[in-house]
């Protein structure tokens, strides 16, 4: 296959993975989007296989064999609610793979075609490899740390230390001055000193970064994937690499803009870490009357309700009540009650958790709404029934000076009944009480989420 | 002079880059926020392009270094290309309508 032949075909798979991404634009297209995909992908691999270069294929097809199997078995078996660890697991791989294709290119550049007359890796190719392999040591060790977090391996609150942030800077600026030091003399002392430091920093990164911020480091850690794919795609002079690590790279950015929007967040205050977690718990807490009711009580207001509108949350998950609430949700609509669900933004640990969830329990997509789409509806509803959800709907979100101050929140207090699931009055991840607990209105339903819901369909 | 020959390759390569940026930043504007987490999970399949990178590595019949770490990184990225699609598979084929 002739070198244009080859890069004609990189175009293509390219389209392809473009036209993977604009299928998700709605359900309907998003599932022969992914099978172009699928495609475009098996076209890259393909070419590249059949080129010249590549003469031995024992070591790749046993390689694909083995991952290929691991990665079938993973995608089959995972629970939905474990998404979020699933994702960081990935773009871990992802990392880590960016790394060990710029040092194989590092120790044979003569077989990529960017080998200088000495032999050596062009001075080019060296600048782009330095930051590619940055960039993917940091995506890999820091995803490390955001899987560990999520899986509940690594402490979900904040780790901090006196000096961390310079810690961090220092570490930064060293490993500027190696991809410099590598660019000039590309000696492997400077290849691999700055890829260890930039797992480290990827590391340090990551710590101080509670688990509830975890929706923003998860589309980071996506950027940076794609940004370590078009940094190796340049070393390596590959479009397909390019194109694709460009898109990946804008679609993550584009997620933490929106999860950090939906917070009312600086992207900066949430890297630099520390929100939340158990320093917040020790919030004063207020001696107001709380109503509390039972699942029959519930079960009662909801089923003489004419709407409901379901917000879940995080606990939602955790307690593995999706299905259960569906269950709930289909029994009131038989007693011919309207029954919707609203979405925060950053409910759950990463972008979409909640719809997937619900989508996997089989509720409806229609019935699923965002939070500009049905903020308004909570003021003629009868009940909003709150199912591990917390801050997202926190009136204090409109009081100036609050920690979560103007961050954009499910209005369930418009509702004429509040009713919300909860083990305790306990704060949630942004440390401060709501206000909606000892509202009139409100009535606190005390139990773990799954259990309650169980409980309410018996009733009903 | 002529022009054509005179710009360096590695500026039509930063002029697809960029445009492909532009691309990714309006396709993925429309993705609607149910499909967030398909969404990360295909970049995620499609990000694992960079097997062609490895398989190259892995490519010639001499034992090197290099071969073993493309080799790896063959296997780092099938994990990925095989579970990323197919999870993403999995999870668009829940996303149904009322019928």
């Amino acid at each position: 296959m002739s070198a244009n032949l080859t890069a004609l075909a990189y175009l293509i798979a390219s389209v392809l993975f473009i036209m993977a991404l604009r299928g998700l634009s709605s359900p309907e297209t998003s599932r022969s989007g992914n099978v172009y995909g699928m495609i475009g992908m098996a076209i890259a691999v393909i070419t590249t296989v059949i080129n010249p270069e590549v003469v031995s294929y024992t070591w790749i097809l046993t390689a694909m064999v083995i991952g290929g199997g691991i990665g079938a078995i993973i995608a089959r078996r995972i629970a939905m609610t474990d998404m979020p660890q699933l994702v960081a697991a990935f773009h871990s791989l992802v990392g880590l793979a960016a790394v060990l294709v710029a040092a194989a290119a590092f120790y044979n550049p003569a077989a990529y075609g960017i080998a200088d007359a000495d032999g050596m890796l062009k001075l080019a190719s060296r600048i782009e490899m330095g930051i590619g392999v940055v960039v993917g040591a940091i995506t890999f060790s820091g995803s490390i740390i955001a899987f560990g977090k999520l899986q509940g391996i690594v402490t979900g609150n904040p780790i901090t230390f006196p000096g961390q942030h310079a810690v961090n800077a220092l570490m930064g600026a060293v490993i500027v001055v190696l991809v410099v030091l590598f660019a000039i003399g590309p000696e492997s002392e400077w290849f691999w000193g700055m890829t260890l430091l930039a797992f480290a920093l990827g590391f340090l990164l990551i710590i101080p970064i509670g688990g509830a911020d975890m929706p923003v480091i998860v589309s980071m850690l996506n950027s940076y994937s794609g940004w370590a794919a078009a940094g190796i795609g340049f070393t390596l002079e590959n479009t397909a690499l390019i194109i694709t690590g460009a898109l990946v790279g804008s679609s993550g950015a584009i997620l933490s803009y929106i999860m950090c929007k939906a917070m009312n967040r600086s992207f900066i205050s949430v890297l630099l870490g520390g929100f939340g977690g158990d320093t917040a718990v020790s919030a004063t807490r207020s001696d107001k009357p709380v109503k509390a009711g039972s699942a029959d009580d519930a079960a009662f207001i909801m089923k003489n309700a004419s709407s409901v509108i379901i917000v879940p949350g995080y606990g939602m998950a955790v307690a593995q009540a999706q299905h259960t609430v569906r269950e709930m949700g289909d029994l009131l609509k038989g007693h011919g009650v309207k029954v919707t669900y609203a979405i925060h933004p950053v409910a759950g640990r990463m972008p979409g958790h909640m719809n997937v969830l619900l989508a996997e329990a089989n509720v409806s997509y229609d019935e699923v709404f965002e939070l500009e789409e049905i903020n308004s509806d909570f003021s003629n509803t009868d009940v909003a029934f709150v199912i591990g959800a917390n801050d997202v709907t926190n009136p204090a979100a409109h009081e100036p000076g609050s920690p979560i101050a103007g961050m954009p929140i499910l209005d369930v207090d418009r509702a004429r009944t509040c009713l919300f699931v909860k083990r305790s009055l306990s704060p949630g991840y942004a440390g401060i009480d709501n206000e909606l607990f000892y509202a009139d209105n409100t009535m606190m339903l005390f139990a773990d989420a799954k259990k309650m819901v169980e409980d309410i369909v018996k009733a009903l | 002079m002529d022009l054509a020959n005179s710009i360096d390759p590695f500026i039509y390569r930063l002029a697809i880059f960029v445009l492909a940026i532009f691309v990714g930043y309006y396709v993925v504007w429309s993705v609607t926020a149910a499909l967030h987490t398909p969404l990360m999970s295909v970049t995620n399949a499609i990000s694992s392009v960079i097997i062609v990178g490895a398989l190259i590595a892995a490519g010639p019949v001499e034992m090197s270094l290099s071969k073993v770490l493309g080799a790896v990184a063959i296997g780092l990225a099938a994990v990925n290309i095989f579970g990323g699609f197919l999870v993403t598979q999995r999870m668009l084929a829940m996303y149904k309508k009322k019928q």
